[in-house]
């Protein structure tokens, strides 16, 4: 049935359909919503869940992990400062192999303070062994969060899934909700390999000699190879029952352009609207949308972007001192390909500043200059930067 | 041994299958004359690697080196001894 639904409320709605047995969290916007819905639905009855209260998102975090090693279908739901808070227990969750679902609404980080949107929260985390998934709008918010239980629970990994704040966590949408009865045909209850039992003891989180250590990061390192074909299984299974198919990445138009924009999340969505227009002038430009930034899909990605010229990659954070994320792990992709297409990286929306259409045709200008004249000058640039504010010219 | 996801240890004290003794820098060496055989020093040993006895018996598979049963003694009848020396 469809319903009208912010992002947070997609993501509770997830949840509660999922059937958590343990919530913790702790509010922070833009991710209040979900957890206040989900502490209503516990206390009204309709959800049969622990929520347990914490004074902060490092105990939120931990909370789950103590949860999810008794056995529970565990959740939790940050932003920013509160994924930071977070950060420690991350690497202890997933180094646990501990299958927490995680809701982040993406938000920039302090100093100086912002509330509004950006990635550089979840991408300041892109190396803590979670599964990360990027929401285009409210409906993958929901889809993503339901598939998000299935693929943690087979691996053994953890799942963030991350949707830009404001944008999408407090926009209104419509959005099919499946019944509960569909939903639990899909996720069946969670049976948790190793358990916190007292009477069959084990020992959880034990130190990792130097003769040990590395072995668990390659099964880590092994098990998000392995995420990508479960995701993909889970999304044709998901396509099966909803209607809805989801796979590492989106084609959008891009089959044959020459210039591709690449990008995540919500972005993706103003640019589609974009890219429409090209291709009513039939100019030549196409969308892929990154929605597994974690695992990387390489290889997709290889045979998605390899046969364009120029690539603009679009996003919302950048990894200070280097360039953004998204441009340097696609960059990475194409390291022992031989025919690579140019890639301009265009640092956009920190900090909630809006990305407009003009800017976006900025990029694609660019991407389209490089790949006539064959040469790219300047790789990272800033979109829709007020220049005169910082006295240069980028 | 194959690990397990996640590092559970799913065979409970099964820390004895990891000889600890190669950590050791200094040695307890037990004075035969000197020692009681009180057993103070096996009930110390956080390992445990001391059994009770007259004089006391050192596994040094296991002893780590830390020095407490030395430390404990109450009649100085244990010395720790650089690995490889005396």
């Amino acid at each position: 049935m469809k319903q009208t639904l912010t992002g947070d409320e997609a993501a509770a709605i997830a949840a509660k359909l999922a059937r958590v047995k343990v919530i913790s969290a702790y509010p922070i916007t833009p991710q209040t919503i979900v957890v206040e819905r989900l502490s209503e639905f516990v206390a009204n009855g309709e959800l049969d869940a622990e929520f347990i209260k914490v004074e902060s998102e490092h105990s939120a975090l931990s909370a789950c992990v103590g949860a999810a090693a008794a056995g529970a279908r565990a959740f939790t739901a940050t932003s920013s400062q509160g994924l930071m808070l977070m950060s420690e227990i991350l690497f202890v969750a997933s180094g646990m192999r501990l299958p927490i679902v995680m809701a982040n609404a993406n938000r920039a980080l302090s100093a100086p303070l912002s509330i509004w949107c950006d990635w550089g929260d979840s991408m300041a985390v892109r190396d803590c062994g979670w599964v990360q998934l990027y929401c285009e709008n409210n409906q993958e918010v929901l889809d993503l969060t339901l598939q998000a239980f299935l693929v943690a629970e087979s691996l053994s990994l953890p799942v963030m899934v991350c949707f830009d704040g404001f944008i999408l966590s407090h926009t209104t949408e419509p959005v099919d909700v499946p019944k509960q009865r569909e939903v639990d045909k899909f996720l069946p209850p969670y049976k948790p390999r190793y358990v916190l039992d007292p009477k069959k003891p084990v020992t959880m989180g034990p130190m990792g000699v130097p003769e040990y250590y590395e072995e668990f990061k390659c099964m880590q390192q092994e098990a998000m190879r392995a995420a990508k074909e479960k995701l993909v299984k889970v999304g044709n299974e998901f396509g099966k029952r909803f209607g809805r198919r989801y796979k590492l990445i989106e084609r959008y138009h891009s089959d044959d352009a020459d210039v591709i924009l690449l990008t995540m999340g919500s972005l993706s969505s103003s640019a589609k609207e974009l890219i429409d227009r090209y291709r009513a002038r039939g100019e030549k430009v196409g969308l892929v949308k990154v929605r597994s930034f974690r695992p990387f899909p390489v290889r997709e990605l290889i045979d998605a972007l390899e046969h364009a010229k120029a690539v603009a990659i679009l996003e919302k954070d950048i990894s200070l001192g280097s360039a953004g994320a998204l441009f340097i792990d696609t960059a990475a992709a194409f390291i022992n390909v031989e025919k690579a297409p140019l890639m301009l990286d265009f640092i956009c929306g920190l900090g909630g500043r809006d990305v407009e259409t003009l800017q976006i045709k900025e990029a694609i200008r660019a991407a389209a200059r490089a790949a006539e004249s064959g040469e790219v000058r300047k790789a990272v640039r800033w979109l829709g930067l007020r220049e005169k504010l910082v006295g240069l010219r980028v | 041994m194959k690990l397990t996801a996640g590092a559970v240890i799913t065979e409970p004290g099964n820390a004895a299958q990891n000889k600890t003794g190669s950590w050791r820098t200094f040695r307890p060496a037990v004075d035969t004359k000197k020692c009681t055989g009180c057993g103070l020093c096996s009930v110390y040993c956080p390992e445990p690697a001391i059994s009770k006895g007259k004089p006391a018996k050192i596994d040094y598979d296991y002893c780590k080196g830390c020095g407490i049963c030395a430390n404990e003694c109450p009649f100085h009848a244990i010395a720790m001894v650089p690995e490889g020396e005396g």
